[in-house]
């Protein structure tokens, strides 16, 4: 009888321990999944950090929608974010960091297009898929299995403006570019194209990334007489020539890359900036599209929820890093923890309508964009950007 | 434009940068003279000038004169500071020791700089004007005369300085011989700190005076030392003269190479004429030849 009783004890207190297990399991739902680790490598410091600083914002801004709407298929997504200071020394180490010790799924970034040729052949080599937010085109041709890249290429962005220069009757121009990995890649297609639409270039100008006197170059090409002068570079530079055109009185139109496409351009170069013209994403022009353009809600819903989240106005660069990771969740979507399948799946995307355009992806495109829905040629005004139709 | 008009351009874009770099090169001198120390943090002072004049002109209604005056003397205490809490406590005064604090100096002013203003680049209207003044067949900003002038003024008011000021005559005398004037009862340890406070606020004065032309951010002053450096170096370290001379020469040579031979090479042109003349003049180019510094 004794005997009876503890083994009836013993069975109730079992069943105690299966209800309070159940019980504590539901209270947590379900068995979360473990996450999908994707590393993020920014110049968030440093002289681009106007670039770095947008994109890890706007990378952390879209997991934290992802994971509260539910993670993908279960999963959470975790991001790993680095720090390259622009600096592709620093690049290669974090991106060694991200494969080997977080053993990451894919990599956004980095930044610049220095620090991405500098990390391309160790993503080749690991094996880990990398979509880059930098804008030389070098980045993706020749296409590399690994690589893919977000950002309109400068190809697109030559295209676009002498696209624009043939309209308006020009044949002879003066280019002037900073001596970085953007601004060679600008020069190189500069150059490269000018012949394919008619022009002359009268000379082929430089400054270095941390010029602050642009005054020879610009005295020696408005002797040249040029109709237009291009510029080709990060900021500062750029709005340093503006200031100093100005300075030196000289009428000439300036025409800029999309790489000074930031309202910092604006303020830097402050009343200089007014009569320049450049091609831009659509993001700076967001509310000036017309209402039939696919693209007009995604960039208003990010605006907002950007400008809400980090109480800062938008730059036209944060989108880079936003469409890569959305690339990689459509692919992580369908090929789960699997590096080379998420690789794949990344060239099946056709169709995603992103901030700097729409992705159509190939095993012969890794950019995914073309020029007439990446690019749109605004002019400076009063301090604001205006759509040139 | 023919090319007469052009190198009339050329050269006045480089003496306003040389004006700067002599300036900068000045502040080297000062120290260099009083502690045998080359101060690697001069550059900092340059861009703290900087940002402390657009921090204090954007911040409220004060007008641009005071906000000057503020900047430089808050870069002055900046360099007193300096001198105080990390040069002087320490025990070997040996330069080498010192010159390696000052570099982890500079690199403390420009993370603080970069805490306090952001990474960004910054501007600041110009003086009197924006519209270019017209010279022969070349332009010159109304700022480029500012700068010249406070050039100017800085240079005179040094020479004074060092002439006919007690103060002044016990930092020569302890550029002479520092064990000869402390002997005189000339304080060494308190002409140290007036050399760094002095130097702080004309390196402060020519940050200030750029900024409407070149904008400012927190990482500019490593570029402005270097050249600076370059410039005291050209014109023979420790000498005043020297160091005007360099810093225009350097100015001057880099806009010309810019303009005439190839704006990629502006800055190797600067360097390789600093190579030269340290092969073929290793004092530089009015350096001292044994004793003589001022």
């Amino acid at each position: 009888m004794k005997r009876g009783r503890i083994r009836e004890n013993r069975i109730w207190a079992v069943l105690l321990l299966l209800v309070a297990l159940t019980w504590s399991g539901c209270a947590k739902k379900e068995e979360p999944k473990a996450p999908y680790k994707i590393g993020g490598i920014f110049a968030i410091t440093g002289r681009a950090s106007f670039l770095g600083e947008p994109e890890r914002n706007s990378m952390e801004l879209l997991a934290e929608q992802i994971n509260a709407a539910g993670g993908i298929n279960g999963h959470p997504i975790e991001l790993v974010i680095y720090d390259t200071e622009g600096d592709a020394t620093k690049a290669v180490l974090n991106a060694n960091k991200l494969i080997e010790k977080d053993n990451v799924l894919a990599i956004v970034g980095p930044s610049l297009s220095g620090t991405t040729l500098a990390v391309v052949p160790i993503a080749e080599k690991a094996q880990v898929p990398l979509i880059s937010c930098a804008a030389s085109v070098k980045i993706t041709t020749p296409v590399k299995k690994w690589v893919f890249k977000t950002p309109q290429t400068d190809v697109m962005a030559v295209a676009k403006i002498y696209e624009y220069l043939k309209g308006q009757g020009v044949t002879e121009i003066a280019i002037l570019t900073v001596g970085n990995a953007f601004g060679d890649s600008g020069r190189e297609q500069l150059i490269q194209q000018a012949p394919d639409y008619g022009f002359e270039m009268v000379t082929a100008e430089k400054f270095g990334p941390k010029d602050t006197d642009m005054t020879p170059q610009l005295t020696k090409i408005r002797a040249l007489k040029p109709e237009a002068i291009i510029c080709w570079g990060t900021n500062p530079g750029p709005a340093v020539v503006a200031k100093n055109m100005r300075q030196l009185g000289i009428e000439i139109p300036l025409y800029q890359s999309h790489g000074v496409a930031s309202k910092k351009f604006i303020e830097l170069a402050a009343e200089a900036a007014n009569g320049i013209i450049l091609p831009t994403g659509k993001i700076l022009v967001a509310g000036d599209l017309p209402d039939g353009d696919p693209q007009k809600t995604v960039l208003l819903k990010y605006i907002d929820d950007y400008e809400a989240k980090y109480k800062m106005a938008i730059s036209g660069f944060g989108g880079y890093a936003w469409d890569g990771l959305q690339i990689l969740a459509q692919a992580l979507e369908k090929a789960g923890d699997d590096r080379a399948k998420i690789r794949d799946e990344i060239e099946r995307i056709s169709g995603y309508v992103g901030i700097s355009g729409i992705f159509r992806f190939s095993p012969q495109e890794h950019n995914g964009l073309t020029k007439e829905e990446a690019f749109v040629m605004v002019k400076i005004v009063d301090g604001n950007w205006q759509v040139i139709q | 434009m023919d090319l007469s008009n052009q190198i009339l351009q050329y050269v006045i874009s480089g003496i306003t940068n040389g004006a700067i770099y002599a300036v900068i090169a000045l502040g080297f001198t000062i120290i260099y003279n009083a502690t045998e120390v080359i101060n690697f943090a001069q550059g900092e002072f340059v861009m703290l000038g900087g940002m402390a004049v657009i921090a204090l002109d954007s911040s409220g209604n004060l007008p641009l004169a005071l906000s000057f005056i503020l900047a430089v003397l808050a870069v002055t205490l900046v360099g007193a500071i300096l001198e105080r809490f990390t040069i002087r406590p320490v025990k070997s005064s040996d330069p080498v020791t010192l010159i390696i604090i000052t570099v982890g100096a500079s690199i403390f002013l420009r993370g603080v700089a970069m805490m306090i203003w952001g990474k960004d680049a910054l501007g600041l209207r110009p003086f009197s004007g924006a519209s270019p003044i017209h010279l022969g067949g070349a332009t010159l900003v109304p700022q480029s005369l500012w700068v010249l002038g406070v050039t100017v003024v800085v240079m005179a008011g040094l020479q004074f300085f060092y002439k006919h000021t007690i103060t002044g005559k016990a930092m020569r005398a302890c550029a002479f011989n520092r064990r000869a004037a402390s002997l005189v009862g000339i304080s060494v340890n308190r002409m140290v700190l007036v050399s760094f406070a002095l130097s702080a606020a004309i390196g402060a004065a020519a940050g200030i005076v750029i900024v409407p032309i070149t904008l400012c951010g927190y990482d500019v002053g490593t570029m402005l030392g270097l050249k600076g450096f370059c410039a005291a170096v050209l014109g023979g370290l420790g000498s005043s003269p020297g160091s005007i001379l360099g810093g225009f020469l350097l100015g001057v040579l880099e806009a010309l190479g810019a303009g005439l031979i190839s704006s990629g090479f502006k800055d190797a042109i600067a360097f390789f004429v600093l190579l030269l003349v340290l092969f073929l003049r290793p004092s530089g180019l009015l350096g001292p030849k044994e004793i003589k510094r001022f």
